[in-house]
């Protein structure tokens, strides 16, 4: 009795010098198998992120390129290869694919994100075999521990406004529900650079989730039903383009892209109460995407009905030293696409299982080791199997390596709308494959990397490298090197690879001062047609520089700064030199800097402010789009983005809390 | 009075007469290891590992308890006792030999009680 009373009261002056450990924006781990890092919702206040396609500008795993020079729509680049070839989920279900490829990362509001887990290299089995170069999965806010009441306003000098509202309530002691508000407009037109068309697209969103969280921790059941529903505009072109009065015709140049989406997702999960390490998940999502366009006088509709099942099975083989994971994953897509007049619809499907198996020594040592068998009624049966391994030579010091295969079937229409907005004509050269003609791409990604925390001058530091390699066996080329008045798809005839390395250092500088700092090197060939080239839009060096200063905080107030560097060397563009002399790009595009700032002052835990600058430097490119003058010409292009298109822009926002 | 120590009886009669019959394949245990430090806890975790039927081990560092699952049929509290006493660390129901604690690395050798 006396024993235990001691062993109670050591306890509690443990509770009490307990460290208040700082929040990292993002975490690294020195004992998970993959390479993967965690950005927490820390890390999203650091900018402006309306969005999760805009979230990753502090990153370094992640490059953020703009896609077009008329949607102003980022996109994300992994290893030097763009997101159709990420597997991208929220909450573990597939998220942005097929349809929503080219703007689905722009519908998830950056206010609901808890947090983002990123996988560099080919990741796990369980959710698919599409991942290539990586995998990010988002995980949104839970209703059982949300606040009641968030309000977050923000607006800019691009005259762009949003508002996110968020209410949660606890509707029983095992029921729980959120309900999040999202609204954002660009109401007014700017032309910077007086080319004539808009550097931003007008446009309007509601975003609306209303999710329902069970959870009993005695049954050992818990459950999420979400229902979500997305209606997205945007117009751009031409400043004096009217679509009521212009659409159709060549009066001036203009376009549209509305999106409508509705989703609807499940997830049970089941942990037996004798037994926390097994457990039994079921998850189930439907969706469907419908988007209308036009890009001038291209008129592009794309609607997708989805469902996605996934039954996971997780336990152990004598000791949880060894773990497995295993399940059944189906999946039905029914396309109705038209590209002009041509009717692309058809239906996907597929059905596959897969077994994934985990040993860890407990100590500096583990392995997963996956695979999974699918039949799909285009790709075939195939196998996908993929490694990760991790090692702990030494105390704070981790090696990582991984191999992996990834197949997919490229939506080569949905992934390259921004060349709608040219007068390139679309030429798909082969007819025997099963996709649009073409083969489905195949891919093997094999990495190493390596990590180390030390200490200089007393103060935390961490550095690392890390290489990959992604091989394609096969590729739906893009290409834009044959003529600046064509696109042509094809199958790749030859070689295809993405060679990519990266060196991070990261310093406490002084108490309170971080720096991140990240170079990266990208090799990115494929053979075209006319020979080898550097994938176009692509630099092949890229340094990332973050400060980031917080002072203590002192009766609940605080101040936050924040400043990133984004530096990019020149890129290979597409071949445009048989055009006349004022709609030519050079072969390279010139190297350019972009920084961005932010001020964040918190007054209370229930109210904050920030401000901050994008782009402070006002780099801007200088000739954005080829033909600008006659966009009905044969050399008109507004895909050809490499660098920002509209200057400096200023943002303020708020957040308002009730805990 | 009578009435309440008959029915405590027999709940105990009928809980030690399931025991003996039904052996638990999930078995919860919990007993108190000392050691001190994040090698101390890799050595325990491994010891208890190494006993067949061990399903999961893990000792906390602050609080010194190590909570197991493991499976009557393969194995006892008693075997994973003596297996953590053999790996140098004392535990509630068994002290490691002189010999065992010697072997351990200086930092581990925890105040013996």
């Amino acid at each position: 009795m006396f024993l235990l009373s001691v062993s109670v009261f050591s306890q509690e002056d443990l509770e009490e010098v307990k460290i208040v450990k700082k929040q990292k924006g993002i975490k690294k781990s020195y004992t998970l198998t993959a390479n993967t890092t965690v950005i927490t919702s820390k890390e999203l206040l650091k900018a402006a992120c309306c969005n999760l396609a805009e979230s990753f500008e502090t990153n370094p795993s992640i490059d953020v390129n703009f896609s077009d020079a008329l949607t102003g729509t980022k996109q994300i680049k992994m290893l030097g290869l763009t997101s159709p070839y990420l597997m991208i989920t929220e909450e573990n279900i597939p998220s942005v694919r097929g349809a929503s490829q080219a703007y689905g990362l722009s519908f998830t509001p950056g206010t609901w994100i808890e947090s983002v887990q990123i996988t560099k290299g080919a990741g796990s089995v369980i959710n698919g075999y599409e991942s290539i170069s990586g995998q990010i999965n988002t995980e949104l806010l839970k209703p059982i521990n949300d606040i009641p009441f968030f309000l977050n306003a923000y607006g800019s000098t691009d005259s762009r406004f949003e508002l996110n509202t968020h209410f949660n309530k606890k509707l029983s002691d095992k029921w729980s529900t959120s309900l999040f508000l999202h609204g954002n407009a660009r109401v007014a037109k700017n032309d910077m650079n007086n080319d004539g068309f808009l550097d931003n697209p007008l446009g309007k969103q509601v975003n609306i989730l209303n999710r329902y969280q069970f959870y009993d921790a005695e049954s050992g059941l818990v459950s999420f039903i979400n229902f979500r529903y997305m209606n997205d505009k945007k117009q751009t072109g031409e400043v004096n383009f009217d679509p009521d009065r212009d659409r159709g015709t060549t009066n001036s140049w203009g376009s549209e892209i509305n999106t409508e989406r509705f989703d609807v997702s499940t997830k049970i999960g089941y942990v037996f109460p004798d037994m926390p390490y097994q457990s039994i998940g079921f998850q189930n999502a439907f969706n469907t995407h419908n988007q209308n366009s036009y890009f001038g006088l291209n008129q592009y509709d794309i609607k997708q009905n989805s469902f996605y099942s996934n039954l996971i099975f997780n336990s152990i083989i004598d000791n949880t030293m060894n773990k497995f994971t295993t399940g059944l994953n189906f999946s039905y897509d029914q396309y109705q696409e038209f590209v002009n007049v041509n009717d692309y619809s058809r239906i996907d499907n597929s059905v596959g299982a897969f077994f994934e198996y985990t040993y860890d020594n407990t100590d500096n040592f583990s392995v997963i080791l996956g695979g999974r068998v699918d039949n799909h009624n285009r790709l075939g049966v195939f196998v996908t199997p993929r490694l990760h391994m991790r090692y702990n030579p030494w105390k704070n010091g981790v090696i990582r390596f991984s191999a992996g295969r990834g197949k997919r079937s490229a939506n080569i229409f949905a992934e390259n709308q921004q060349l709608f907005a040219s007068s390139r004509t679309f030429s798909i050269l082969d007819n025997y494959g099963k996709v649009y003609g073409l083969n489905p791409e195949i891919a093997w990604n094999y990495g190493v990397s390596f990590s180390q925390k030390f200490k200089i001058f007393n103060k935390n530091a961490d550095a690392g490298f890390d290489f990959y390699r992604t091989d394609f066996q096969n590729q739906a080329v893009v290409d834009v090197m044959q003529s600046p008045q064509e696109v042509l798809f094809y199958n790749l005839k030859g070689k295809s690879f993405a060679n990519s390395f990266q060196f991070e250092f990261n310093y406490e500088l002084i108490h309170n001062l971080n720096l991140r700092t990240a170079y990266k090197y990208y090799d990115i060939q494929t053979d075209y047609l006319k020979g080898t080239f550097q994938r176009p839009l692509q630099a092949k060096h890229r340094f990332l520089g973050n400060l980031e200063y917080e002072t203590n905080l002192k009766d609940d107030k605080q101040w936050k700064f924040d400043y990133t560097l984004n530096w990019s060397g020149k890129q290979q563009l597409p071949y445009t030199a048989s055009n006349p002399s004022q709609d030519q790009f050079p072969e390279f595009s010139p190297s350019y800097a972009v920084m961005n700032v932010q001020v964040t002052r918190v007054f209370s835990p229930v109210f904050e402010v920030y401000i901050g600058g994008e782009n402070i430097g006002n780099y801007k490119q200088q000739k954005a789009i080829l033909g600008a003058d006659d966009p009905f010409g044969p050399n008109f292009d507004a895909s050809i983005a490499y660098a920002p298109i509209f200057g400096q822009m200023y943002y303020a926002g708020l957040r308002f809390k009730i805990k | 009075m009578n009435k309440i120590i008959l029915i405590a009886m027999i709940s105990f009669l009928g809980f030690s007469a399931q025991a003996q019959t039904k052996k638990n394949k999930n078995l919860k245990y919990t007993t108190e290891v000392n050691g001190n430090c994040e090698q101390c806890k890799k050595r325990i975790e491994k010891a208890a590992y190494a006993v067949p039927g061990v399903k999961t081990a893990s000792w906390d560092v602050s609080t010194h308890q190590l909570a197991v699952i493991l499976n009557e049929e393969k194995c006892s509290p008693a075997d994973l006792n003596a297996a953590i006493a053999k790996a140098g660390h004392d535990t509630k129901e068994v002290k490691a030999t002189q010999s065992d604690y010697d072997n351990l690395h200086s930092c581990c050798k925890y105040d013996r009680e």
